[in-house]
């Protein structure tokens, strides 16, 4: 079942606070971020509703935001998402390339998921990288200046860090 | 070397944190303000700095805060756009991330000058990691007295919050950020009413980009007439620039805007020239919505004069062969680029960033996308290509937003100044797959220059 721990639920208290009285829908984006973190790494109805329901909101007032911002997946992803950039800055230094070899290395294109459900690659537009391209995000930080290289590099300290969580 | 007024402590040790940044020189604009000065005198000198808006469209800071409704009994807020998201620009983030005390202490002086108890910056949901870097300033700067409650015993009171958003270039778009705010879809409001009347929550709201309220500290310390006398004319004081693209060093530099486009490409000062000895081709010298320049007439105006990096030089000549100082998102481009496969890329984007409210954008950003990717994969038609001038035109001015404007201006200049590069594609579609158009008569081509 879908449900914040405690101290999860009190940092949902925390965000409201930082609100005027009464204006705790402010708090939704904040909170679908704590909310797709804890649930798997994607919104499923029950997680929208479920979050609905803490913040007093109707169900569709979290729909409609989900479905708008380009960070919350609808969708199950791998347990590692690479977002690449791929608008114009990054493609002049090579992001195609970048997009290429991983493909090349893990066999999936731009919004697949590796068949063990480690790895999803999903082309992002430009994210505020652009002198260091080509990029790419990975959970909450960037990888910079990427070449293949450096794409091994952060396959292989994924499998690592998989490895040693399970 | 150029003056730095926002990033000349940016070396120093542990400048992120408060005793670093405190110990040289840090909070003053704040000590400064409210005990010598009202807010009106911190407006004043802001008024008379000649700042602009740094966000994009370059708006009178002094006057924007002059706008602000003020009915009694009703909050005022300062909402800080750190949304940061149109190609190119990453200067936001690097002012935030390596000396993010600048913008509170921005903050805190601007919130006094507006009457603003409550602020909130809106972070782009991308800058994860600086959301935590931001919280710990904030943290410092209240454990110091310069937040909180009646801060210096001025009976002035100020809070700041960080917001981050969920991936929307859209909500850069001020009313739209509102909006996101509010913990809403980010499509923007019909203006009228504007912030400064009705903005956050419908209350008077002052939107300003990070960097215009960084500005905000050198201003108040020094004096409005002191960062006034710093430029050329109209465009006063210094300017953060992020440059990327086909060059030697891309980063973050700021600028004294009183210096040619020529030296801040070739000097190594700034981007250390053209990457892997090629030669300049084009250039869209601030932010990807603004008109893409061919190197001769990124150089030097159609009038012949040397071009500089200042809001009017940098529009000289209009649209027809000038551009535009933007957010300041420099975007080089060498000899061997595609301006075809580069106008797709920014195409897709804006049809991805469309929020969709308005048919010309939401339709017509689709469409140019579509074409431009035939033609660039060699299947377009000649008749495509005024086609897309047909559709940039039809977009331009019919939007709810100026996305709309941005998404039509880089593809009308792209073929206004390159559609000879257009048409070869049209001409040669085997070829045009695997290689170049080059640079052809665009450039007069560049050595090096001293
Ligand atoms: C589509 C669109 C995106 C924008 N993105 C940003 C942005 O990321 N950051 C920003 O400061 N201003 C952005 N702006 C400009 C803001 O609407 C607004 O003018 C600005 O924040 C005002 O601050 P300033 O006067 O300090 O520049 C954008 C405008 C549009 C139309
Ligand atoms: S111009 Fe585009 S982004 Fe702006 S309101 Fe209309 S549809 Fe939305
Ligand atoms: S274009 Fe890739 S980060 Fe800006």
């Amino acid at each position: 079942m879908v449900k914040f721990s405690d101290s999860k639920l009190k940092e949902v208290e925390q965000i409201i606070q930082r609100y005027p009285e009464g204006k705790q829908k402010s708090a939704l984006i904040p909170v679908l971020h704590l909310a797709q973190e804890e649930f798997g790494g994607w919104l499923s109805a029950e997680t929208m509703d479920y979050v609905a329901s803490v913040l007093n909101l109707q169900p569709i007032e979290v729909y409609e935001v989900a479905t708008f911002y380009s960070m919350y997946n609808l969708k199950p992803v791998g347990r590692y998402l690479f977002e690449v950039c791929q608008t114009g800055p990054c493609m002049l230094n090579g992001s195609d390339n970048i997009i290429k070899y991983i493909f090349e290395k893990l066999g999936i294109r731009p919004g697949e998921t590796t068949t063990d459900g480690m790895f999803t690659l999903k082309t992002v537009e430009c994210l505020g990288a652009c002198g260091y391209a080509p990029m790419m995000q990975l959970g909450k930080n960037f990888r910079e200046h990427l070449t293949k290289e450096k794409v091994d590099a952060v396959i292989d300290e994924c499998r690592q860090k998989a490895a040693i969580n399970n | 070397m150029g003056r730095k007024l926002l990033l000349d402590n940016i070396g120093v040790e542990g400048i992120r944190y408060y005793d670093a940044y405190r110990k040289h020189g840090g909070y003053r604009s704040v000590e400064k303000a409210l005990k010598t000065m009202t807010p009106e005198q911190v407006t004043d000198e802001v008024k008379k700095s000649g700042l602009r808006g740094r966000g994009g469209a370059g708006f009178p800071t002094g006057m924007k805060w002059g706008f602000l409704a003020k009915p009694a009994g009703v909050p005022r807020y300062l909402v800080v756009n750190a949304d940061e998201s149109e190609p190119g620009t990453f200067k936001d983030r690097y002012l935030m991330e390596f000396i993010p005390h600048l913008l509170i202490e921005g903050i805190i002086t601007s919130s006094y000058a507006i009457g603003s108890n409550r602020s909130y910056i809106y972070i782009r949901g991308e800058f994860a990691w600086i959301d935590g870097i931001l919280e710990q300033a904030i943290t410092e700067a209240k454990n110091n007295g310069f937040l909180g409650k009646n801060i210096l015993g001025s009976g002035f009171d100020c809070e700041i919050y960080v917001q981050r958003g969920a991936g929307a270039y859209i909500c850069g778009e001020e009313t739209a950020l509102l909006e996101s705010l509010e913990g809403k879809r980010g499509n923007p409001r019909i203006k009228p009413p504007f912030p400064a009347v009705k903005g956050l929550w419908d209350c008077p709201t002052v939107v300003n980009n990070v960097e215009t309220i960084a500005a905000v500290v050198p201003i108040v310390n020094d004096g409005g007439d002191a960062y006034a006398k710093i430029g050329i004319g109209k465009s006063t004081g210094t300017k953060l620039i992020s440059a990327c693209g086909n060059i030697n060093k891309p980063g973050v530099y700021e600028l004294e805007m009183n210096i040619s486009v020529e030296e801040f490409i070739y000097s190594d000062e700034y981007c250390g020239g053209i990457a892997n000895k090629k030669r300049l081709k084009a250039c869209i010298p601030g932010g990807s919505s603004v008109p893409i320049l061919p190197a001769n007439l990124l150089l030097t105006t159609a009038k012949g004069e040397k071009r500089m990096m200042t809001y009017e030089s940098l529009a000289d000549g209009g649209f027809a062969t000038g551009s535009m100082m933007g957010s300041g998102g420099f975007i080089v481009m060498d000899e061997d680029q595609c301006v075809v496969k580069h106008t797709y890329t920014l195409a897709r984007f804006y049809r991805h960033e469309s929020c969709g409210q308005c048919s010309p954008c939401r339709e017509g950003t689709g469409w140019m996308e579509k074409i431009l990717l035939n033609i660039d994969n060699g299947k377009g038609k000649m008749s495509d290509i005024d086609l897309l001038w047909d559709i940039q035109r039809k977009i331009e001015g019919n939007t709810i937003c100026p996305l709309g404007d941005a998404a039509a201006w880089p593809v009308a200049a792209a073929i206004r100044h390159f559609r000879d590069e257009f048409e070869w594609h049209v001409l040669n579609p085997e070829e045009c797959l695997k290689k170049n158009y080059g640079l052809a008569n665009y450039a007069k081509p560049l050595e090096i220059v001293a």
